[in-house]
């Protein structure tokens, strides 16, 4: 029999249902949702308006940053420095807005101190062919080290003129929820589409696959890379100037142990620290699920020391079951 | 007028010479052996070819024409497509995605521009359906055979009609099903009127494909010839040097 080419175009190996079964992201979900549920049977607080505002606001912060990292270790690099970045770019722009600068011109000072931390990042990685981790850590040491040099130790909880306009940014809400969790919600989309429809993006995970092949076929494999690092520092940066609005207050040791916090966001998502796969609706819902985790112990509770147990258990059993269906995949 | 040919390329890397006054020509619908044992000079002969290395000396000439090749993409852009012995591929993607990597084909919706996944599906269908590979464009690299995986490379170099397709020791590392497959895909290649230069460790499979074979000794060619006048025993003479010319 003689098949047409429009048949052979059509076929997949791998049904809609099957890609769905492998699709990391879907048992996260489901996994949430259980949590969810079980919670909203032995606590009256867990669906309650008030823990939906503060859950999903608590979350937007790790959130936000997990989006910029994902796109890091999908082209198979590491980004440890955003905590760090986040304590940087949060004191700069506190100091901007407290020497009594405008709202609009202490945010951008706050974003372009995140775009230059991601672009030394980028270009030690991407042109001078240095370990990501290396590079990383590097200024994971410099960026907090800066922002203590900065403030001198000193906290800043006075914005200038703007305050009001400042603090209602970070601190206000929209649509009844957190203003955080709007912005992450539309870097969410934005990033799915970015991963997905954009040459951009399919850069990103080609590198990731196999770096020689992409550089081989034209791909501006530097130019990507270096790219995806300043992505990270963009979205630290965001993540701190909203931070630093909620909070009302800059101090240098904001973001402290983030980029450990944002790396089990994506992994639990389905990122492959290999490289090469993981997106954006899996790591929103990976961070989700670290926050929702935190806060059932809470409600439940539990002794607050247990959250560390219980979010690498997440990040273990994640690993293993992405492994498991590698396996079965063949 | 040829379509391609090497005149006294030359390559030295320090003190080493690597290439000594090669020549080398092909026309177009011609499949072209390239034979010759590890170190004669194949690999660097090859990357002089794509663009990603300079020769000390020689000249390349393309269509009646001087070349230059100063990297991959500008030798690819003037005409020159390699499929790498390795394939070059990204298992994490599909057929259709690695076939048009580089070179994605886009649908503009305003300022912004879309990966227009359709049309790579469609166009990719359309050229495994011409090497009649029966290669899917939607499934990934990653659970693909050998010679699947072939055809994935060679379709990739269809994208940019080429006039010459260098293939780095296509099969050497694939069952003996897909070797016929490969084969298949390179008589195509020829029927459509590409030159093809044909890397290759493997005899009968030289002697299976190519019009003409030319060997490589220490880094010269020392012979080239129709295949029908040769014999699979003269080859072997000359790529160990039992036969020093033909």
């Amino acid at each position: 029999m003689r098949v047409s080419v429009e048949q052979v175009a059509q076929q997949r190996e791998h049904t809609p249902l099957r890609a769905l079964l492998a699709h990391q992201p879907l048992w996260v979900t489901i996994a949430l949702a259980i949590i969810c549920l079980v919670m909203g049977q032995v606590s009256d607080v867990f669906f309650t308006n008030d823990n939906f505002f503060n859950v999903t606001r608590n979350f937007s912060f790790i959130g936000i940053i997990a989006l910029g990292m994902t796109a890091v270790i999908v082209t198979r690099g590491i980004d440890l420095s955003v905590g760090s970045i986040v304590g940087l770019s949060g004191m700069v722009t506190g100091m901007v807005l407290y020497a009594g600068y405008s709202w609009w011109f202490g945010i951008l000072s706050g974003l372009l101190t995140g775009l230059a931390c991601g672009l030394v990042n980028g270009i030690l990685i991407a042109y001078l062919n240095l370990s990501s981790f290396i590079v990383t850590l590097g200024m994971f040491a410099v960026a907090r080290s800066l922002a203590q040099v900065l403030s001198q130790n000193h906290m800043i909880y006075q914005f200038g003129p703007d305050e009001k306009m400042f603090t209602a940014i970070g601190g206000g809400t929209m649509l009844g929820v957190a203003n955080t969790f709007v912005v992450l919600l539309v870097l969410t989309v934005v990033f799915m589409i970015a991963l997905r429809y954009s040459g951009w993006g399919r850069w990103v995970y080609a590198i990731g696959g196999n770096e020689q092949a992409a550089r081989l076929t034209g791909v501006p494999v530097n130019g990507v890379k270096l790219s995806v690092y300043m992505l990270s520092g963009l979205m630290s940066s965001i993540s701190a100037v909203l931070l630093v609005g909620y909070q009302g207050a800059a101090i240098n040791a904001m973001g402290t142990g983030y980029e450990l916090r944002a790396i089990a966001s994506s992994v639990i998502g389905g990122t492959d620290l290999m490289g090469g796969a993981g997106g954006a609706y899996g790591t929103f819902i990976g961070a989700a699920l670290i926050e929702v985790i935190r806060n059932s112990l809470l409600l439940a509770g539990v002794d607050a020391n247990w959250e560390g147990t219980f979010v690498g258990l997440f990040i273990v059993f994640a690993v293993l079951l992405s492994k498991f269906r590698e396996l079965r995949s063949g | 007028m040829r379509l391609f040919e090497l005149r006294g390329i030359s390559k030295n890397f320090g003190a080493i010479q690597a290439l000594t006054g090669v020549n080398l020509k092909i026309d177009a619908g011609e499949v072209l052996g390239l034979m010759g044992d590890n170190g004669a000079g194949k690999s660097t002969l090859i990357k002089i070819m794509a663009g990603n290395f300079r020769a000390s000396s020689g000249e390349i000439w393309l269509k009646g024409e001087r070349v230059e090749f100063h990297n991959p993409v500008d030798a690819r852009r003037k005409g020159v497509e390699v499929v790498y012995q390795d394939l070059a591929l990204c298992d994490n993607l599909t057929a259709a995605e690695n076939v048009f990597l580089g070179r994605e084909a886009k649908v503009r919706l305003g300022p912004l521009s879309f990966i227009n996944y359709p049309a790579m599906f469609r166009e990719a269908a359309r050229h495994f359906a011409e090497l009649k590979s029966e290669t899917r464009p939607r499934d990934l690299v990653k659970q693909m055979s050998g010679g699947q995986r072939q055809a994935v490379a060679i379709a990739r170099t269809r994208l940019s009609n080429p006039d010459i397709v260098l293939m780095d020791e296509p099969t050497a590392a694939i069952s003996v099903r897909q070797v016929a497959e490969v084969l298949d895909l390179i008589r195509r290649l020829r029927d459509q009127g590409v030159a093809v230069i044909l890397i290759s460790h493997r005899m009968p499979d030289v002697f299976a494909v190519c019009d003409h074979v030319s060997v490589m000794r220490r880094g010269a060619v020392v012979a080239d010839k129709p295949i029908k006048q040769t014999s699979p025993e003269e080859v072997t003479a000359l790529i160990t040097g039992a036969l020093e010319f033909a």
